[in-house]
């Protein structure tokens, strides 16, 4: 029995004799070098797994980053416009309407064509033209409209270029490729240099991106209209998901009967957890637009169509949170004559809290970068205005991102980064604030 | 208690007590079963808890007495598979009856756990929640004076009366235990339960707690449930010996451990087994 031989692998029978003892410590020394071989093997697995990790986001973050910096730049050039009076307002009589509707198409182009006058040609004075951007006639109507004693005058604007033009400035269209496959021709091209040779083009923060709404001009793009869609989506869901999920998870977790019924509620709150986003959005289309006549492309919809989609990580977060509290807490409040909805309000609630809004700000991150849904309730349209409440018409930052990842125009691929490096801001930061806030109520018992 | 005489040895003593008359009977049960689910915990326990007195009860683990304190308060309705039967009367109204609201009960009836548990708040926090709750107090001088008392009773003031705003959770396994009980008697309980309460803490600590509890009969009736028999003897004037969810033997405490009339309580007691 007490007979143990080298070959024999099984050390644990060692034998307690002197003797013997020596040749299971034989045995013990050898396994211990695979022992260490294979925990070696396992730390460098783990490593590989965290190196390839880290090496997909650097990548993603490196390729986002690197093609869309350069949306954060705008040319502009400085042009010094006349505004003659007899082109906007003929008859002198001021009024606002006439006022708006003047071509001041034609100041600011003449303005450009004064500095090229060798150029003759209808197409020509057509190219010249399309290298500004659509958004300096606007610019100049809407300071002649906020002071008329403008007019007669002659004014200096910083206006941007097209976004062609632009694009050229940055280098994304190079001089001797094909002329057919850019959209800036050569005699553009050396207008431009022509231009840049006067010194009055230059590049400056483009501060249009954070303040405008969408357009058809990607120069006179911006995310802002996006980002106040999503605000106010975000708020509806927060107000109307966090109470819901809250209450749901106390009710469930504290005083539900714990039978066949709830059973089956909670099975399928965790398999509401996994319905697809786009199904909420189908839903949503169905019952909250056709059935109850809710405003289409509203935040009010997106947001409710978010918060059935958000509900279920809150509730799962909250009831964890909730049976994380020690039994022993409950137990002391109710020995002490508590009733159940004071034990839940006077301690419960207030040590998951941190519990339940990590899980609330991680559901409504999740809710932030979601495009699915809101396709399906016509948040997907085109719009130029910034929404002002949760009924008006309004996109939101990842569907912006989707419109403009499928536009045609080649100055909405960095847009398109940039765009999502805002959206990855907004996440990292609710993230951020998760983490925060977990570690800073986390207690002790 | 024709056939309880062959399961439990309660007549003698009882008779006696009867006899002598002086005690007032606190809590009075009768035929009481607990049942977990399919499995019973307590079969036909028939117990009376005097007055101003400490009622220790005793036995190897599980044989139900945790269970039967539990049931004095109706701690049990937690447990959603746990059921009870037969008759607990405090003084005269059943506890189990319908009429009886749980919550008052518990302010009448209250409990010290086994791990001290105090809230997660500061120290004053935990001991005024329960007047708190219950309306005792009237205005904040009242309630400083109710948490001053409870603290001074439970042999705590003078090593908190300093850091009343500091956390409950950072004083010491004995200090935590003390100030549950502050924290029970704060609410001006008749009875308090004590469900092993120095099972946690260190000899001193627990020297402390069985002072505090013989301090504390003079004003309410207190159940103890222990592990520790040479405990049941410091501090208990009446012990009560649980085996299997029976009740083997129920009598004064010197009694009970120097003359048991049952075969199990003397094996108990002695050391042969639990």
């Amino acid at each position: 029995m007490t007979d143990i031989t080298m070959n024999d692998s099984s050390e644990m029978n060692a034998p307690p004799t002197a003797h013997k003892g020596a040749t299971a410590a034989e045995a013990v020394r050898r396994s211990l070098k695979r022992r260490y071989a294979a925990e070696a093997r396992f730390r460098a697995y783990g490593i590989a797994a965290v190196i390839f990790a880290m090496l997909a986001l650097t990548t993603l973050f490196a390729t986002i980053i690197s093609s869309g910096m350069s949306a954060f730049r705008a040319t502009v050039i400085e042009l010094e416009v006349d505004l003659d009076a007899s082109v906007i307002d003929p008859d002198g009589t001021r009024n606002p309407q006439t006022l708006a509707t003047a071509n001041y198409r034609a100041l600011v182009f003449n303005s450009l064509r004064g500095m090229f006058p060798d150029v003759t040609s209808r197409n020509d004075r057509r190219d010249l033209t399309a290298m500004l951007s659509r958004g300096a006639s606007f610019q100049v109507q809407k300071l002649v409209v906020d002071d008329p004693s403008l007019i007669g005058s002659k004014i200096k604007i910083t206006v941007p270029v097209s976004s062609d033009v632009d694009l050229y400035e940055k280098g994304v269209i190079k001089k001797g490729t094909d002329s057919a496959d850019r959209r800036v021709n050569d005699k553009q091209m050396a207008w431009f240099d022509d231009l840049k040779a006067k010194g009055i083009v230059s590049t400056r923060f483009n501060t249009t991106f954070f303040t405008a709404a969408d357009s058809r001009e990607p120069e006179l793009a911006g995310i802002w209209g996006a980002v106040t869609g999503s605000f106010f989506t975000m708020l509806v869901t927060l107000l109307l998901s966090f109470p819901i999920g809250v209450a749901a998870a106390v009710y469930l977790e504290e005083f539900a009967p714990k039978n066949r019924i709830t059973q089956v509620i909670e099975v399928n709150i965790n398999n509401l957890a996994a319905v697809p986003s786009i199904v909420f959005g189908l839903l949503g289309l169905a019952v909250f637009i056709n059935f109850f006549g809710l405003p289409r492309s509203a935040p009010l919809v997106g947001g409710m169509v978010l918060a059935l989609m958000t509900l279920p990580t809150i509730i799962i977060a909250g009831r964890a949170a909730l049976k994380a509290v020690p039994p022993s807490i409950r137990e002391a409040a109710l020995g002490l004559g508590a009733s159940p909805v004071q034990v839940v309000s006077h301690h419960l609630l207030p040590l998951a809290m941190p519990g339940m809004l990590t899980g609330t700000i991680i559901g409504m991150a999740q809710a932030l970068g979601e495009t699915a849904p809101l396709l399906m309730i016509g948040m997907v349209a085109f719009i130029v205005d910034i929404p002002g409440g949760v009924t008006d018409p309004a996109t939101v930052l990842p569907v912006q991102v989707y419109l403009w990842a499928d536009s045609p125009e080649r100055a909405f691929v960095a847009r398109t980064s940039a765009a999502i490096m805002v959206l990855l801001g907004f996440l990292v930061f609710m993230n951020a604030l998760a983490v925060v806030l977990r570690k800073r109520f986390e207690r002790r018992w | 208690m024709e056939s309880a005489t062959i399961k439990t040895a309660v007549a003698p003593a009882d008779a006696a007590l009867t006899a002598a008359g002086a005690r007032d009977t606190k809590f009075h049960t009768r035929k009481v079963c607990v049942y977990y689910g399919e499995k019973q915990a307590l079969f036909d326990v028939d117990l009376d808890i005097f007055s101003n007195e400490v009622t220790a009860l005793i036995g190897p683990s599980g044989c139900g007495k945790s269970t039967y304190l539990r049931s004095l308060n109706r701690m049990n309705d937690t447990i959603d598979i746990c059921r009870v039967t037969g008759d607990i009367i405090l003084d005269d109204i059943d506890v189990y009856s319908r009429e009886i609201d749980v919550v008052h009960l518990r302010a009448r009836v209250g409990m010290v756990f086994q791990k001290p548990n105090p809230f997660p708040k500061s120290i004053y926090e935990n001991v005024c929640y329960g007047p708190r709750i219950h309306g005792i107090a009237s205005g904040k001088a009242d309630l400083d004076q109710i948490v001053e008392e409870s603290l001074i009773k439970a042999g705590l003031w003078n090593e908190v009366k300093d850091r009343l705003d500091a956390p409950g959770t950072g004083l010491s396994g004995g200090q935590q235990q003390r100030l549950c009980i502050a924290r029970a008697i704060a609410v001006h309980p008749e009875v308090i339960l004590m469900d092993e309460p120095c099972s946690a803490l260190d000899p001193i600590a627990t020297a402390k707690i069985e002072e505090l509890i013989d301090e504390l009969r003079e004003n309410y009736t207190i159940v103890i449930v222990t592990h520790s028999m040479q405990q049941a003897a410091r501090v208990s004037q009446r012990t009560a010996f649980f085996h299997l969810g029976y009740l083997v033997e129920v009598g004064e405490t010197e009694q009970i451990f120097t003359n048991p009339v049952d075969q199990r309580t003397q094996d108990y007691i002695t050391g042969r087994f639990g």
